[in-house]
């Protein structure tokens, strides 16, 4: 084919993209009936079964949107079929714009405008792919070493393994709470993230408080999707306010 | 079954679907190349890896050893193929499972984690593919500069309610490594791209005060 001719949202790329997309659903599908056939299997209460679906699905949709915008950003010199092919499987944008960027330049083309050389987008395509996969090769290789060494701490000490596993969840909360400060010498746009993790934090305590005082039980299953989406509206309407 | 053979099982199934995911995604560029006689060469493939896969592929590395003992067995394997861990499938995991009421190494907490994150999983895929069908008629809405500090935030949003439940349950383990990543990030914030690397710093140093702070006899 020339590669003039090159069409980065051409059927057969989007034949592709259905073709991952199909795949990750059947997956997840699976392991989703596999799960909750347990959960029968052990006598798990189903409303709690219940509770988890709905609940995660809520809090699933803004994150979602935000992954859509990257797909959508990426597209713009791309086409739609790759982005779309890598932000269901494995990537984040995080991953894949750099890798983008990296290969276009290597090869001296401007990522300004879509592209048009099947070579090019090729090799991007190879960057994306390659750079993402020891996420998935070395998971099946490294999973039970790391889940024996779990095993093996808290067979030795019950109590430490508890405190063991919390300074795991910290370690990731801390680093990425601590993020949220990095642009605070800018000045009052800086503070923004600041103030839009305070409100989250202070949402989420109220819900804890109407759970806990009130009896509202309904909101625990719901209380980090209401605080992360008001906290996110909270955002878009003191944007002007901290970048006057 | 007991827990055991359950584990084990899923480890079987696990393998099966990641190794076929591999295969999967490495079928994608080598069948554009193929139908589109595109094959890149060795050097400018090379040349854009060494631009990221230093920092990717280290990253990669810590996410695994890092996230497994908090996703289970059946989460780790679909979390790693589906992607976007720790901002979407980490936190849904643990969300879920704190409003269950069971821990990640509970066979309770293994369900739990696997449906959270099989169901963030199908809505995050249907929400794409959705805005894939309707870009057109989307985009302009989703590029809306009134929106745009809303999904700039989504981090700040997200780790603001997940870090105080965790925070105020376990602040004598929090308040070291918290105040270290505030002041690391404030002092270099060109950090905040590589905050993949500092989760294990994080991770060490909760640990290290916690250790401390056990043996003291200050941790029940």
């Amino acid at each position: 084919m020339n590669t003039l001719q090159f069409n980065p949202n051409s059927p057969f790329l989007y034949g592709l993209a259905v073709l991952v997309i199909a795949f990750i659903l059947v997956q997840s599908a699976y392991f989703l009936f596999h799960a909750i056939k347990r959960a029968k299997a052990i006598g798990m209460d189903s409303r709690t079964i219940k509770r988890t679906i709905g609940s995660t699905s809520f809090f699933t949709v803004a994150p979602a949107v935000s992954i859509l915008l990257g797909v959508l950003s990426l597209a713009q010199f791309l086409g739609l079929p790759l982005p779309w092919i890598r932000l269901s499987v494995i990537g984040a944008i995080t991953y894949e714009l750099p890798a983008a960027t990296s290969t276009a330049q290597a090869l001296a083309i401007s990522l300004s405008q879509t592209i048009s050389e099947a070579k090019n987008y090729s090799a991007i395509a190879w960057v994306m792919t390659l750079g993402i996969m020891p996420s998935i090769v070395f998971t099946p290789i490294l999973i039970k070493r790391i889940q024996k060494g779990v095993v093996n701490i808290k067979t030795k000490d019950s109590a430490w393994g508890n405190i063991f596993m919390t300074s795991l969840f910290m370690g990731m909360i801390s680093a990425f709470s601590g993020m949220v400060f990095s642009r605070v010498k800018e000045g009052l746009p800086g503070l923004l993230p600041v103030a839009v993790l305070a409100v989250s934090a202070v949402i989420m305590a109220c819900c804890g408080f109407f759970v806990q005082k009130k009896g509202w039980k309904w909101l625990e299953n719901y209380a980090l999707p209401f605080s992360m989406l008001l906290s996110m509206a909270f955002a878009a309407v003191a944007y002007p306010f901290f970048n006057a | 079954m007991n827990f055991e053979e359950y584990n084990e099982l899923t480890h079987k199934r696990g393998k099966i679907w990641i190794w076929s995911a591999a295969s999967l995604i490495l079928f994608v560029p080598v069948a554009l190349s193929v139908k589109y006689n595109a094959w890149p060469g060795f050097v400018p493939v090379l040349k854009g890896l060494l631009g990221v896969a230093p920092i990717f592929w280290t990253v990669g590395i810590i996410e695994i050893i890092t996230f497994t003992p908090m996703l289970g067995t059946a989460g780790t394997y679909l979390s790693f193929v589906t992607g976007n861990v720790t901002a979407l499938k980490v936190p849904a995991a643990l969300n879920a499972m704190e409003s269950a009421g069971f821990n990640a190494e509970t066979e309770e907490g293994e369900i739990i984690s696997t449906i959270a994150i099989a169901v963030s999983s199908i809505v995050t895929t249907i929400i794409i593919s959705m805005g894939v069908l309707l870009f057109i008629y989307i985009q302009p809405l989703l590029s809306s500069p009134a929106l745009k500090p809303a999904f700039d935030n989504i981090l700040p949003a997200l780790f603001g309610g997940l870090g105080i439940v965790y925070i105020s349950k376990n602040w004598k383990i929090a308040v070291a490594p918290v105040v270290f990543m505030i002041a690391l990030f404030v002092m270099v914030p060109g950090l905040a791209s590589s905050v993949g690397i500092l989760v294990p710093v994080g991770i060490l140093i909760a640990l290290g005060f916690a250790r401390i702070m056990y043996k003291k006899g200050w941790l029940e």
